[in-house]
């Protein structure tokens, strides 16, 4: 501390800077960000629990009870092959996806993070496309690793009454595609988390809309209410999950993300323009 | 150079920063001064950008903040020490930070090493006192090695150590030939440490001098004259032109009048003087009799003093 006293300033020059800060440094930046706080891990680690040890142990009691299933239920559950494997752990983490989308951003808020990003880089739209992007591409991978890792160990567990290979029809889209459906829902959380910039209150947004919202439209009377609860943003989403159609699907399953990804882009857009005027 | 021009921000019905104008110049320590709600972090935060100005405009050597190259390299900033994620470790939170500027990592170290928070860059910040937290944002601000600093209130809440080194920092970086535009709500702080003044109440430009002259024309002299006859010598002192006002049984307060004056002035009239001392109002005083009524004082210093 006495030598700080003495030399309080600057040591080595600084190299001159060759371009100005652009999107690169703030990609590099927001991954840097995201690796370096706790909670990421432990959200991954939470997500892989689910997708692999939980999803494993369900489906290692589902076949232990299988003799006592009744024939309706065996014939339902080898209808729909991926329900144990893929559906319900998809299900599950995305509690914890729409936890960790919201807070890449509302944390930002909440500790006061954001006043220092926005003084090294005062760019808004480059920090948001920056924070969109690295997690974007992390919950692309790790959506994808888990649902194919899922699939692969689920189908051994489940291989004695439940028989599924990559080569069924509708299989591969499936799985393929609950990772894309992660990375979008965790782009979703994150639009969320930035628009209310609080992460409890974007948190209850985010679950209370694709938990509860998005199954009592199911109730709505009439052929209008079929169509609203179609074209709410999971019940769209969630149709890739599945390999094959039910009869009363209005939506195609790449459709159906389709509609996810419209829905996010329109709330990533908004949030977008709410962050170029609020005050930080 | 930190040009303001008509800088003004209103939030619902009230005016935080009214019309703003100043220039912060290199090479000198800059002191932001106005008490508590007076627009100080306002006016800051809208120089980074942070806030939009309802009106006018806020430069940075000729730009708009959110318009420089390399922001990190003109402008560093303690705003708060709190702009930071406890979760971070000091090492991570300036590393984010210098690659969003290209800066080379090793500059993360170097600054930890100016600031002496070496041996706690691995731990995570929420374990940071309030005076780490000011080094760590300093550390912050000196990443880019800029030509222009800007430290709202940076003694809050540090021990005396600390108060000294923040000083001679800030010192030491104006006489490098940098900006340094520092806040603060004690008159005593800046007399220690700021070349110029810029003094505001209620979002308002009052005062926009040297800290010298801040002083010489703040600090009005009284005269204290301890005597048996207070009421005789009141009296001559008002038909001289002075102000004489009653200080206990046996003593006068004289204002207005210069001390040598009074002294002959009892002298030629026989009246025994006691004491004869003179009084400074403190700075602190007149910073607040100064911004007590801002409405009164517009745009210069009071050519007349207060009463002390």
């Amino acid at each position: 501390m006495t030598q700080t006293m003495t030399r309080p300033t600057v040591g080595t020059p600084l190299p001159p800077a060759t371009h100005r800060a652009g999107l690169p440094g703030t990609l590099h930046s927001e991954w840097t960000k995201l690796r370096t706080v706790r909670s990421t891990m432990w959200s991954l680690l939470a997500m892989a629990g689910i997708a692999i040890g939980l999803m494993s142990l369900i489906a290692w009691a589902t076949m232990h009870r299988w003799a006592r299933f009744e024939p309706r239920e065996q014939a339902n559950l080898l209808h729909r092959p991926l329900e144990i494997i893929l559906v319900r752990p998809v299900f599950i983490c995305q509690l914890v996806i729409a936890v960790l989308g919201v807070m890449v951003i509302s944390a930002e808020y909440t500790t006061g993070m954001i006043r220092s990003t926005l003084q090294a880089q005062p760019r808004r739209l480059t920090v948001l496309a920056a924070k969109v992007a690295v997690f974007a591409v992390l919950m692309l991978i790790v959506g994808e690793l888990l649902a194919f890792a899922a699939f692969f160990v689920g189908r051994q567990v489940i291989a004695a009454h439940i028989p599924v290979s990559l080569g069924d029809p509708g299989v591969t889209r499936s799985v393929l595609g609950a990772g894309l459906y992660i990375a979008v829902l965790g782009l979703f959380s994150l639009a969320f988390g930035a628009i209310l910039r609080h992460t409890a209150g974007a948190i209850t947004a985010v679950l209370g809309l694709i938990l509860i919202v998005s199954n009592l439209t199911g109730l709505l009377p009439d052929s209008w209410g079929h169509h609203i609860n179609a074209w709410m943003p999971t019940n769209a989403g969630q149709l890739i999950l599945y390999p094959q159609q039910g009869p009363d699907d209005l939506l195609s399953p790449w459709q159906g993300l389709g509609v996810f990804a419209g829905w996010t882009a329109l709330l990533l857009i908004v949030a977008a323009v709410m962050f170029q005027r609020r005050d930080a | 150079m930190i040009e303001a021009v008509g800088l003004t921000k209103r939030y619902g019905d009230r005016l935080a920063v009214d019309r703003l104008s100043f220039t912060v110049k290199p090479g000198q320590v800059t002191g932001f001064l106005g008490p508590n709600g007076a627009g100080k972090p306002t006016t800051m935060r809208m120089i980074l950008g942070l806030d939009r100005p309802t009106d006018g405009t806020v430069t940075v050597n000729g730009r708009p903040f959110a318009r420089l190259d390399n922001p990190m390299r003109e402008v560093g900033a303690l705003l708060d020490a709190k702009a930071i994620h406890g979760g971070r470790t000091a090492y991570h939170h300036l590393l984010c930070l210098a690659q969003t500027n290209g800066l080379p990592r090793r500059r993360v170290g170097e600054v930890l090493e100016m600031v002496g928070l070496s041996e706690v860059a691995r731990k995570r910040a929420k374990g940071f006192s309030l005076g780490m937290g000011q080094r760590l944002g300093i550390a912050s601000a000196l990443l880019g090695d800029p030509r222009i600093l800007m430290f709202d209130e940076p003694v809050n809440g540090l021990d005396p150590e600390g108060i000294l080194w923040i000083r001679n920092l800030m010192k030491t970086l104006a006489a490098e030939g940098r900006t340094v535009f520092v806040s603060g709500h004690l008159m005593s702080e800046m007399e220690n440490t700021a070349d110029h003044l810029l003094v505001i109440g209620q979002g308002r430009l009052i005062a926009d001098c040297t800290v010298r002259e801040f002083i010489n024309q703040n600090s009005e002299l009284a005269v204290r004259v301890r005597t048996p006859e207070p009421d005789r010598l009141a009296q001559l002192v008002t038909t001289e032109g002075g102000k004489a006002v009653l200080d206990g049984e046996s003593a006068l307060l004289v204002t207005e009048l210069p001390m040598d004056r009074v002294g002959d002035l009892a002298f030629d009239n026989g009246i025994r003087v006691h004491e004869l001392s003179p009084l400074q109002a403190s700075l602190e005083q007149a910073f607040m009799e100064l911004t007590r009524d801002t409405v009164e004082y517009h745009a210069a210093l009071p050519t007349t003093g207060q009463e002390a």
